[in-house]
């Protein structure tokens, strides 16, 4: 594609459409749990600033009601409520160790280039721009699982949970202009269900083995004393 | 021949230039610091009075030792005299790309490491082990941010990707991004400044740079603190003119290298600044967070490679 056509709107969206991809790497190597939930934050504000912008410059103008619904849920409330709950359950200087940091990361950037050969077809059928967001949004998706099988903390699992609906949210406003209103609604009323749902989880976790680090909920017995 | 004696004249800017940078940039720190600091050209006074003292030698020195500041001095002038300072239209750049610079940047530094070690005192080889350390993990991350460059520009000459960014009008392209950020966090571990290294101190746990140089007096320490300040200027003009290279003259007219001139000494002054608020607001971080560091230099120089190629060329 040459960049020349493109406008200097649809440039934009390609620079943040980049920076999504790279803020799902910051929450995958961050350690620190109130950080990682300020790189979700970062994360959900700019697929929102994506989907305004790619409805400015294709005029589809019930997106902006998907971007505001997105900066309004991803960008504040969510991580307003996950930044309550750590600090309500005292995990505010928690700092998880990850095992192999560069390892991890590395398996990411393999992730990214397979969902760009799982792409490929679909790029090459369709001329439009957006086309190629798509391969980024899949490596969204794909980095959030891994995220949730190389952490061990429950709250962190949740974010790489949350970041897997922002990467499915930006591959439909890349690849089909968006959602219809009503399905919209109906994921943004089910995503914050469900984290009103893990808030209560993570007490009952928390209750259940005096940790959240799920890990532990792979032993059958509970062995005493000789927890760290 | 005229081109040739430009280019001679550029890189004998580059010698002339590089105390200046540094001087700039101590003074900027120390009125940061609400200190009057020393004058902007002191780091020449320096120079003057450590090539007038007597060059004293220890004892186990070999000849490797006197022979390594001439090395390190002369590979890093020959580096700096392939960038494009003031003008794209350079003989020096055609001959040697960016690969090349980087072979020149590793023979002085396996010089600098060599010569460390080579007294027998603890502090020199502590020094070369480290800067073989951080420089093992910087290389990469800098070929990387390079050939993202190169990539869009289909050339690995650096007159060419500057000339590329020139043409037609300036895009916004992730990949250069990206590359700019790696190439910044590669430059601050390779030129040794705050978050890895502090110039500026002889305290024996955390010094790298220094602890390698130790040893040396007179003219071949000056050589050394030349090379340093050389290699300073170098990295400043490789990310000042191919990030932002509007106003580099394109042929050797006298008028377009004036201006050339004059838009080049601003955009260095302002990275200097840039360089004096980082290393005032930043401490120096633990010797083993540095790969931590360097790691995110390699993630976002293949961020920048991959970005090239999935959103810039992918269709």
């Amino acid at each position: 594609m040459n960049m020349a056509l493109l406008s200097l709107l649809q440039q934009l969206i390609i620079v943040l459409a980049a920076a999504v991809m790279f803020s799902s790497f910051v929450l995958l190597g961050q350690v620190r749990l109130v950080a990682a939930i300020h790189a979700f934050a970062w994360q959900g504000f700019l697929v929102a600033m994506v989907t305004a912008l790619v409805a400015a410059s294709d005029g589809h103008g019930h997106l902006y009601f998907s971007a505001i619904l997105t900066l309004g849920l991803k960008a504040l409330l969510i991580p307003w409520m996950l930044h309550r709950q750590v600090r309500r359950l005292e995990l505010d200087r928690h700092r998880e160790s990850l095992s192999h940091p560069a390892l991890v990361i590395m398996a990411a950037l393999g992730l990214v280039i397979f969902s760009y050969w799982l792409v490929l077809p679909l790029v090459q059928a369709e001329m439009q721009f957006t086309r190629n967001i798509v391969a980024v949004s899949l490596a969204v998706v794909l980095i959030g699982l891994l995220m949730m099988v190389v952490r061990t903390q429950a709250v962190a699992q949740v974010l790489g949970f949350m970041s897997m609906e922002n990467g499915l949210f930006l591959a439909a406003v890349s690849a089909t202009a968006g959602m219809p209103l009503v399905v919209e609604l109906g994921v943004a009323f089910d995503v914050l269900v469900a984290m009103v749902l893990f808030g209560v989880f993570f007490f009952q976790i928390r209750e259940g083995i005096d940790s959240l680090d799920v890990d532990r909920m792979n032993r059958l017995t509970e062995r005493t004393g000789d927890e760290p | 021949m005229a081109a040739w004696g430009f280019a001679l004249i550029q890189s004998l800017l580059y010698l002339a230039l590089a105390p200046l940078l540094v001087g700039w940039v101590h003074k900027v720190k120390a009125r940061l610091q609400n200190r009057r600091g020393a004058p902007i050209w002191q780091p020449y006074r320096d120079l003057y009075k450590l090539f007038a003292k007597e060059a004293r030698m220890a004892h186990t020195a070999s000849l490797l030792f006197r022979a390594a500041p001439y090395i390190v001095f002369v590979a890093t002038w020959l580096a700096a005299a392939a960038i494009p300072l003031l003008s794209t239209d350079l003989p020096t750049a055609a001959m040697a790309d960016v690969i090349v610079i980087a072979g020149l940047l590793g023979l002085a530094r396996f010089f600098l490491a060599l010569a460390g070690m080579d007294v027998g005192t603890a502090f020199g080889g502590m020094g070369a082990s480290r800067e073989m350390f951080v420089s093992a993990l910087a290389e990469p991350a800098m070929l990387m941010a390079v050939f993202t460059l190169a990539m869009t520009a289909h050339s690995t000459n650096l007159a060419s990707v500057v000339e590329y960014q020139l043409l037609g009008e300036p895009f916004l392209r992730p990949s250069y991004l990206f590359a700019l950020a790696a190439l910044v966090l590669v430059a601050i571990a390779e030129t040794g400044r705050i978050p890895v290294d502090n110039p500026s101190t002889h305290l024996e746990l955390t010094m790298i740079h220094e602890a390698m140089i130790l040893e040396y007096s007179g003219r071949h320490l000056a050589l050394m603190e030349w090379a340093a300040q050389l290699k300073l200027l170098l990295y400043a003009a490789l990310l000042v003119n191919v990030f932002l290279p509007w106003g580099i003259a394109q042929s050797i007219r006298p008028d377009m290298l004036g201006m050339a001139f004059v838009l080049l000494v601003v955009k260095l002054a302002l990275l200097g600044v840039a360089l004096a608020v980082s290393e005032t607001v930043l401490a120096k971080m633990r010797l083993f967070r540095v790969p931590a560091f360097l790691n995110l230099a390699l993630l976002l120089a293949l961020l920048g490679l991959m970005s090239h190629v999935i959103l810039e060329v992918g269709s």
